[in-house]
Order: structure tokens, then sequence, then C-alpha cells
């Protein structure tokens, strides 16, 4: 039985690496969300309630004057529907919480605490004390980093001169090779790229997003059916 | 310390629409079973929002956009994250000079 100490040691342990690897990524996101306009206290409250590292960047790269507020919702909800599915698996593993820890300690559940918290669950019991001395300096770290960022992005001035613009491009197609699962995400992001680009060319933003996205889901709907049907047999057996 | 009132509506309806999604998991929890295929789009919904945002950028731009693009393709498949992120930048400011 570890006790309340060990267990707030052993998540700050775990989450640190996370969080350092983050602090790059949130003084890049409060950066170029500057040079969209945003102030440094709008960066602050957004990362505050959002607290969504993809789809807060997905929303900057969409942000507009005034901001298009149906296409920036319906974006965050395309790209966290995923924490549907983490939460269910999640759920059974958080025994030890009360009613309130559990609404409170899922309002910052990423995808960096969810998967450490999975595999903490494999040989321990799942604590609020783990829980929770992960999350508080994982949020800290992106408040003050995206934050911070935007100050020094309000410096800087026109991040095009510096081909900072371009720099969501490129980490967006950084996060899609951490998604890479093959054959599937090859039609996915092919079928994504042409009927966003082509949706962009015809009727304009933000068209884009919903029109690539529901064509990439059903690719990867297509693609994955001929692929999938030995396991399922399998399953069943 | 100004809020533009349309942009603190836009974080308002954000941060709701991710609490959802943080917090259904907690009745769906044992209930929910998906097919192969069913799981197969639902994992596929990241990369393809994320691609779905920036095609105009890669693709619908200039040509100095898509072939830096391309370039941070390849990266991807070899460096850690913020590698890519500074091929793809450097590539760009390198296009865009001479195309």
């Amino acid at each position: 039985m570890s006790t309340m100490r060990d267990d707030i040691r052993r998540g700050l342990n775990d989450i640190w690496p996370a969080a350092v690897a983050a602090a790059p990524i949130g003084l890049l996101f409060g950066a170029v969300a500057a040079s969209k306009g945003l102030s440094p206290f709008e960066v602050f409250l957004m990362s505050l309630m959002v607290f969504a590292g993809g789809a807060q960047f997905a929303a900057i790269e969409l942000w507009a004057n005034p901001a298009p507020v149906a296409a920036l919702v319906f974006s965050t909800l395309l790209i966290n529907a995923r924490h549907v599915l983490m939460g269910a698996s999640l759920a059974p593993k958080l025994q030890g919480f009360s009613r309130w820890q559990k609404f409170l300690g899922l309002y910052y559940m990423a995808d960096e605490n969810w998967a450490l918290a999975e595999k903490r669950a494999r040989t321990h019991r799942l604590t609020p004390a783990y829980w929770f001395a992960m999350v508080i300096p994982f949020v800290s770290g992106w408040l003050i980093n995206s934050t911070l960022g935007a100050m020094i992005g309000a410096v800087l001035g026109d991040p095009k001169r510096l081909g900072a613009d371009f720099a969501f491009t490129a980490l967006f197609i950084a996060l899609v090779a951490a998604f890479w699962k093959g054959r599937v995400t090859f039609w996915t992001v092919a079928a994504a790229g042409v009927a966003s680009a082509v949706t962009y060319r015809l009727a304009g933003a933000p068209w884009h997003v919903a029109a690539g996205a529901l064509c990439g889901l059903l690719a990867a709907w297509l693609a994955a059916g001929g692929e999938e049907q030995p396991v399922t047999e399998e399953a069943k057996a | 310390m100004s809020v533009d009132p349309i942009n603190l509506l836009a974080f308002l309806g954000m941060a709701i629409v991710t609490y959802f999604t943080r917090v259904a998991g907690l009745a769906l929890a044992g209930r929910l079973s998906l097919s192969p295929r069913a799981q197969a789009a639902f994992d596929a919904i990241p990369p393809a929002v994320l691609i779905a945002v920036i095609a105009p950028s890669a693709l619908a731009t200039g040509w100095a956009e898509t072939a830096a693009a391309a370039i941070t393709a390849l990266a991807a498949t070899r460096l850690p994250l913020l590698g890519v992120v500074a091929v793809g930048v450097i590539a760009v400011v390198g296009f865009r000079m001479v195309m």
C-alpha cells in the first residue's frame, strides 16, 4: 500500500519529461497566437479554459478577426473527440476518486497524463494524489510557457519574415507522423488533404476543415474494411 | 489585460465542448464497443483534422509552401517534433527566396 507522499513523488517523477518536452511547444503556441492578434492575457485564458494543445493550435490556424466561433468550436470538438474513448477507458480505474475529484481531475485530462495514468493503473491503484501531482505541474507549465511565448511573439513582430507562419504546418505534419498507423493513415491523410485544399479553393474557409476531416474519416472507414476483417473473425472465435 | 468579447465567447465554446469530451467517458465506461472499422475511423480523427486544417497552407498557397511541406513530411519520418518544425521553417524561408 503506497502512501500519499509516495504517490505525489511518483506522479511528479512520471510527468516531468512530458512537461519539459511540452515547454518549447507552449512557447511556439503563444508566439504564433500573438501574431494572430491575441494578447498574452487572452492566450493565458485560452490555455486555462481549453487546455488542449492540438485543438488550440488548430484554432490559432483558423483564427481571424472577428473570431469564427462556430468553426473554432466545431474543429475543437472534432480534434478532442478522441477524449471520449480515452475517458471511457480511464473511468473504471478512478475508483479511489470522489465524485468531485473525478469531475475536476478530468477537466485537465490530456494525451500525456492520460497515457501515464493508464500505465500506472496496470500495476498500482490509481490515486487522486498521483493524478493531481501529474496534472498541476503539467497544466502550470502549459500556462506559463504559452503566455510567455505570446509576450515574446508580440515583440518579434511579423512571423512571416522568419517563416514562423509555416511553423504550424510543419508542426501538424510532425504530429500526424506521431499518429501514423500505416496504410489506413495514408489514405486518411491523402483524402483529407485533397478534399480540404479543393474545398478551400471552391468554398473558402472554414468549410475546408469539415470537408477534409469527413473525407479523411470516410477513407479510413473504407481502407480499414479489407484489412480488419480477419481480426474481427479472430475476435469472435 | 483586455479581452475581446467575441474571443472570450470562442474560448468558452471551445472549453465547453472539450470538457464534454473529457467527462463523457464516465457515462460510457464499459458500455462502449466499436466495430473494428468504426474504431479505425475514430482513430483517424486526429490526423484527418490536422491535415484538413493545414492543407490550404501546404497545398493551395504557393509552390514554395508545397515543396517545404514535402520536405517536412520526409523529415517527420526521421526527426523528433521540434527538429521537424525547424526543418520546415528553414525550408520555407529558403524556397520563398528562390521561387
